[in-house]
């Protein structure tokens, strides 16, 4: 447990210091890639708590799923389709999902 | 306490990438918000190019106000010049004076020059009408502009550069009582000329018609003095 907090703090600190900047026309896109991201951690982490964490799965899952969200999101921007707004749905009902199994793992044991 | 067993250096190295996009999203939303937020900033910019427009419109519509009122004030100014230059024909309260040669016979020895209508006479006679406030003179039908010339040629007199013959007939607009009082006056051209017998007949006019000059009004040498020469 302690790995990974310490990786998100070497993480944030990383992105606080670098000078990066998401253009403000991006910044949708980026955000919902940080969604995706987001699900795919909670997953890993349920995944890992309920002992069926795959490495390849969850490696792959994170960068496609975060890609995949972004040009979603862009194509629909392109097409007149706000995916955007589905996409946040999606993502935001299974981090729910996700943390609610966490917790029940989480008080179980 | 939920443990990971499996897979712990990738969910550090994901939980990382996650944390280094938390970050500078959080930056981004920080800077985007400190701005004055880039929506404020377009819909300022969006109302000021609507403002500028509308002010621009103001502008124009200002302008072809000015034009047209100017253009009233222009046509109103060229009729009064044309009217008090003599380019238009003119009608109004007045006196008509009639002059005509002496009847009475000039004695022996005496220059009979003396009974007849001169051009000095009329000039005398125009001149104490237009000192008497006479707004537009005329005689024999020719009006008396800028350039009109009172002069004698032979027997006749050239006024405009028509001749006529006595009688002569000076229509004048002004105000009846001072041209009657101005004619009249003791000591005045009416007495003068009547010591030569010049018959000199003043009768009052509410509707004096005065014709307009019927020359033109080129100038061939005259030219306008720019502006700046006309302030000085």
């Amino acid at each position: 447990m302690i790995l990974p907090v310490i990786g998100l703090l070497i993480g944030i600190l990383a992105g606080f210091f670098c000078p990066l900047f998401i253009p403000v026309a991006y910044a949708k896109l980026f955000s919902v890639a940080l969604l995706a991201s987001l699900d795919s951690v909670f997953g890993g982490l349920r995944a890992a708590a309920e002992e069926k964490f795959d490495n390849i799965i969850f490696i792959s899952g994170f960068f496609t799923n975060a890609l995949l969200a972004a040009v979603l999101v862009y194509v629909g921007d392109r097409l007149g389709i706000d995916l955007y707004y589905v996409a946040l749905l999606a993502f935001g009902l299974r981090i729910f999902q996700n943390l609610a199994i966490i917790r029940c793992y989480f008080l179980k044991k | 306490m939920l443990t990971i067993k499996q897979g712990r250096i990738s969910i550090a190295c994901v939980c990382m990438v996650l944390g280094f996009m938390l970050a500078v999203q959080f930056r981004t939303t920080q800077d985007s918000k400190s701005s004055v937020s880039q929506q404020r900033v377009e819909d300022l910019s969006e109302r000021l190019l609507q403002t500028e427009k509308e002010r621009n419109d103001l502008q124009n519509e200002i302008n072809e106000l000015k034009k047209t009122s100017g253009h009233e004030m222009e046509v109103k100014a060229i009729k009064d010049l044309r009217m008090f230059s003599g380019a238009m024909a003119v009608e109004g309260p007045g006196v008509i004076v009639s002059l005509d040669d002496s009847k009475s016979i000039s004695k022996a020895g005496e220059n009979p020059n003396l009974y007849l209508i001169h051009d000095d006479d009329l000039l005398r006679v125009i001149n104490e009408l237009k000192a008497a406030g006479a707004e537009a003179v005329s005689i024999n039908g020719q009006r008396l502009v800028a350039t009109s010339e009172i002069r004698c040629a032979g027997p006749t007199l050239s006024v405009n550069n028509v001749r006529s013959a006595p009688p002569y007939e000076i229509c004048a607009i002004g105000d009846v009582q001072s041209l009657m009082n101005a004619l009249n006056m003791r000591g005045g051209v009416a007495e003068t000329l009547k010591v030569w017998g010049i018959q000199l007949n003043i009768r009052q006019d509410a509707n004096v018609q005065v014709p307009a000059y019927k020359g033109s009004f080129q100038l061939k040498l005259a030219k306008a003095v720019s502006q700046e020469g006309e302030n000085k």
